[in-house]
């Protein structure tokens, strides 16, 4: 078996060792099939959708912040949208927080985050020359790219992008008589949505496959860097879980064109009695929080495992717990599948159902915790530089930490009764997966940034950008617990039409200024990521003295990755600040014949392995 | 003219940020830094920003927590609701326990080992005692939490007694009404295709028990009696929220839902006790409907048992607002319906025997 992968990989190599020199613009940048170039194409997709997500969420902050100041100077942008006394229509606000919602979970948390880098490191860090389809990876890119360009359209038609909440829950989201947006932009969301779900899928198939065949000799499953447990991980739970939605998206089509009853029952609008009957409006729910959990979990396990990788990198240090890391990732991906219906104690199913599901949830919570202390306990005793990837990790652990912790409540379906659908929920998941994940992500750009591009992000800018967001993220989303205890409902327009809710715009206010703030920062980001892409300063080959695969690669690496030979690994990826050693790091293709002074005695054993080809991928060393 | 100002000046700021921080990466390579140093100058700021930022943050956190406390507590007024507030504090208290702890010994840690030249890492891969340790006692709290969390959604969930006093709210975009069963305390019958623009509710008139059925445009509720909402939507999903119940269930189209609870402070009560004589009971829809959905506020008041009985005499029953639909209800009842529904029987009679003797 070992065998046959091996000869595999250099029929590989010997095909794109030709390649190197072809191509023209076209074939090189834009239909290419170099991972690396898809994950670049991924990446600066996502920074365009990340940009224009942020946008839309400080738009309707404007609202929620400023609700007496006049929005008239938008009005050559948004037209129609500012009502004749210079506000924003309430029916545009709520498009503005499904859209916000759909770009910023979808097109940049999930294909902003795994699409980049699921590309990119994959095949570096577990040494292969590319992905297993070249050809189907760059359709993935391009059927994400054409979903994001359906998606974009929807912004600018007459009746306006989809309006009924990223959940996109019939019936609100079947009746255009019900809100104008579920007109056509519920047609071109739900289109948009379907292709990027083939996106997903066949960027999954790719990764999964990947993972398993084309790992470079040595590389066995306990020597893979958590970067690439977590996609691995991801990639299985998105190919498990997107196919649900599709078959969701593609029920609800069926209600809303050809006048089938999947969700719609017993409905009567504007005067006339719909002949929809025994559908269950619950069903949806259930299916896209089929999803929709797993989902969470899509976005947050890649910045986990990115995280992991540049704390331990940067600490100086192995990353603690490996394997219970590992099997904290597993037990959260599988548990990820049975606490769905925890978004629905409220909506009428079985009360049973609730017990069962609060019980699931915060089981959950234990792998999440074990993950938390993982990371301190790495951290303790250090060496720590703090590399602007790192200050987004260090980041990212807050987040997951101070969000995560909220979820203890919302697990809980007594508390839940008051708390959901309140700003208490807003707070929890912006900060355990919007900002967390996004925090994995400007982490990761940060510190892959040198192999991408060959050369060093400023690494001042890069401080002043995480400082702003950081300080920022926590004004944003801190000052929402309190504003959802005292049971402020989200998705509301207005808060003026209650007595319980006509309080705290003071604090709406600070959220919103301190979310002008944060958006803001991100210019720093944007200047630092083009400038440095061209001026910035060169970079070596492995800048942050790491141990994985990609930094054995040239500055620049080509397709095909590795100008000779595929090194072979040897060791697993966390030899920081071994007793012993030179330096404070041992690179995975170091082997351990090549490190007398530093070997554990149970490796030593190993040294009489290493030059007998294949069997370095049978014997697995014991940590 | 102002807006060219305006921009001219953005732009003279933005390009003097970029020559400060071009003039400051020359500076760099010129002093060589980064070249030969395994870490940047300013490293150790970042560890103590770090510390800053722990104790400002958590001081503020608490500081705020404590000193605007009544403003973000919501008063309670109902059973169950001080049981879940009791179950949200408790988790509060753990969390915030554990939170704290946490954020302390991780700044802590950045801090202390902060980069050193002189100073290695430790080599340290696992510790399975430690792993078993901060496995097992999440386990436990968390099991404490659940179970307890169990123990109190079984009671709120648990079907309510017979003599409850039944409800019914509807939702549509973008109102509430409520419908009361009247005196036979049994709601009638519905159906979605009856509806229209007078029978709000499709009250189904082949069915005795609609014809006493009363709505109202508030929700009365009598102090220290079980209440039982039934739910319904007429077009989208909706949510009847009652914060100061605790009370949140979703209106949905096709599928009844219901909760139960009951009210412990009249509004008048709640009024002495805020010392606030405007305060007022409200309902609010929790889930996302459309274009008013932030505007779907439905008055609520709860009163004495006597005062809720008085109120309740005082209504008027839905057939008797509008009489037109008497020719719905089958001819079998008409007379039964009539003196259900409240209307003065003797005044169609003497009609009819006039008619008669012309």
């Amino acid at each position: 078996m070992a065998t046959t992968v091996h000869t595999h990989q250099d029929i590989h190599h010997d095909t794109h060792a030709d390649e190197h020199h072809e191509g023209n613009f076209w074939t090189n940048y834009i239909f290419s099939q170099d991972h690396k170039v898809i994950a670049k194409q991924f990446l600066i997709t996502g920074i365009f959708w990340a940009l224009l997500g942020g946008i839309l969420s400080v738009i309707f902050r404007l609202q929620l912040g400023f609700p007496d100041a006049s929005l008239e100077w938008l009005r050559p942008v948004l037209g129609g949208w500012i009502t004749a006394d210079g506000k924003l229509d309430p029916e545009f606000y709520l498009a503005l927080v499904t859209m916000h919602g759909t770009i910023m979970v979808f097109f940049v948390l999930t294909a902003g985050l795994s699409g980049t880098f699921s590309n990119f490191l994959i095949p570096l860090q577990i040494g292969a020359r590319d992905m297993a389809s070249g050809f189907m990876n760059m359709l993935s890119y391009w059927f994400f790219f054409v979903s994001g360009v359906i998606m974009f359209i929807s912004l600018f038609i007459s009746t306006g992008p989809a309006g009924g909440g990223w959940t996109i829950y019939p019936p609100l989201s079947a009746l255009p008589q019900a809100i104008p947006g579920s007109g056509l932009g519920m047609t071109l969301w739900l289109v948009a949505m379907a292709l990027f779900i083939v996106s997903s899928l066949l960027g999954g198939i790719n990764y999964i496959t990947t993972i398993i065949n084309m790992r470079t000799r040595g590389m066995s499953f306990t020597k893979m860097p958590l970067t690439i447990w977590a996609f691995f991980f991801t990639a299985i739970i998105g190919l498990l879980s997107f196919p649900v939605l599709f078959a969701a998206a593609l029920l609800l089509i069926f209600d809303r064109s050809f006048g089938t009853s999947f969700y719609l029952s017993d409905i009567y609008i504007q005067g006339q009695a719909l002949a929809h009957e025994g559908g269950s409006a619950i069903l949806f729910q259930h299916l896209f929080w089929f999803l929709g959990h797993p989902e969470v979990y899509i976005v947050l396990l890649p910045a986990l495992g990115i995280s992991s990788e540049i704390i331990a990198t940067n600490s100086r240090k192995p990353i603690f717990g490996y394997k219970a890391m590992i099997g904290s990732m597993l037990f959260i991906a599988i548990l990820s599948f049975i606490v769905w219906a925890h978004h629905m104690f409220v909506t009428g199913m079985n009360p049973f159902l609730g017990s069962i599901f609060m019980l699931l949830t915060l089981i959950i919570a234990v792998p999440s915790a074990v993950k938390i202390f993982n990371y301190v306990t790495t951290l303790w005793r250090g060496n720590i530089r703090f590399t602007p990837g790192m200050l987004f990790s260090i980041g990212m652990v807050s987040f997951f930490l101070t969000g995560g912790i909220t979820g203890i409540f919302l697990g809980n379906s007594a508390i839940d009764i008051q708390l959901h659908d309140t700003y208490f929920v807003v707070a929890h998941f912006h900060l355990v997966m919007g900002s967390a994940s996004f925090f994995g992500m400007l982490a990761g750009i940060y510190h892959w940034f040198p192999k991408m591009f060959g050369r060093m992000m400023d690494s001042r800018l890069g401080a002043i950008h995480f400082w702003i967001t950081f300080v920022g993220v926590y004004m944003v989303f801190f000052p929402m617990h309190y504003i959802g205890i005292a049971g402020f409902p989200r998705r509301y327009y207005s808060f003026t039409n209650f007595e319980f809710t006509s309080g705290w715009t003071d604090l709406n206010m600070l959220v919103s200024i301190a979310a002008i703030v944060t958006l803001s920062a991100q210019f720093i980001f944007l200047f630092n990521f083009f400038y440095s892409m061209f001026r910035g300063r060169l970079a070596s080959a492995n800048p942050w003295n790491s141990n994985t695969l990609e930094w054995t690669t040239p500055r620049n690496p080509k397709h095909g990755n590795w100008p000779g030979e595929i090194p072979a690994v040897y060791r697993w990826p966390y030899d920081y600040s071994k007793p012993g050693a030179k330096d404070d790091f041992i690179p995975q293709h170091i082997p351990y014949s090549e490190t007398l002074e530093s070997n554990l005695p149970h490796e030593n054993d190993q040294i009489k392995l290493e030059g007998s080809g294949d069997s370095a991928i049978v014997i697995e060393p014991k940590h | 003219m102002m807006n060219s100002i305006i921009i001219l000046g953005v732009i003279l700021i933005l390009a003097i940020l970029y020559l400060i921080f071009r003039v400051g990466s020359l500076v760099n390579v010129a002093k060589g830094e980064g070249q030969d140093s395994k870490v940047e100058n300013g490293n150790g700021i970042h560890a103590v920003l770090f510390m800053v930022f722990m104790i400002v943050s958590l001081t503020g956190f608490f500081w705020y927590s404590y000193a605007y406390f009544e403003d973000y507590n919501l008063p309670i007024a109902s059973e169950h609701g001080l049981e879940t507030d009791k179950l949200f504090w408790i988790t509060m208290g753990v969390t915030v326990v554990a939170f704290t702890i946490i954020s302390i010994v991780m700044f802590a840690f950045i801090y202390k080992y902060r980069y050193n030249e002189n100073r290695r890492a430790a080599f340290f891969p696992d510790n399975h005692y430690l792993e078993l340790t901060w496995t097992i006692i999440p386990g436990i709290v968390l099991a404490v939490l659940v179970f307890t969390g169990l123990r109190a959604w079984n009671e709120i969930t648990a079907p309510a007694s017979k003599d409850a006093e039944v409800i019914e709210l509807i939702g549509q975009q973008f109102a509430w009404t409520a419908r009361y069963p009247g005196k036979d305390k049994e709601l009638g019958k519905v159906n979605f295709k009856l509806m229209d623009a007078s029978n709000e509710f499709g009250l189904d008139l082949t069915d005795g028990n609609t014809h006493d059925d009363f709505k109202s445009l508030e929700l009365h509720i009598p102090v220290n009696k079980e209440i039982l909402l039934k739910i319904r939507a007429k077009d989208v999903l909706h949510s009847v929220y009652l914060p100061h119940f605790r009370v949140k269930m979703d209106a949905v189209p096709g599928m009844p839902t219901h909760f139960k609870f009951t009210a412990t402070k009249t509004t008048q009560e709640m009024r002495d006790e805020l010392g606030e004589q405007t305060f007022n009971y409200e309902m609010a829809c929790a889930e996302i409907c459309g274009r008013g959905h932030f505007s779907m506020r439905f008055p609520v008041v709860v009163d004495t048992p006597e005062d809720y009985e008085r109120w309740k005499l005082s209504q008027e029953s839905w057939l008797k607002q509008n009489p037109d639909y008497m020719k719905d209800v089958p001819a079998g009842l008409k007379e039964s319906a009539m003196i259900k529904a409240g209307i003065p029987a003797l005044q169609q009679i003497k009609q009819a025997t006039a008619v008669g003797s012309n």
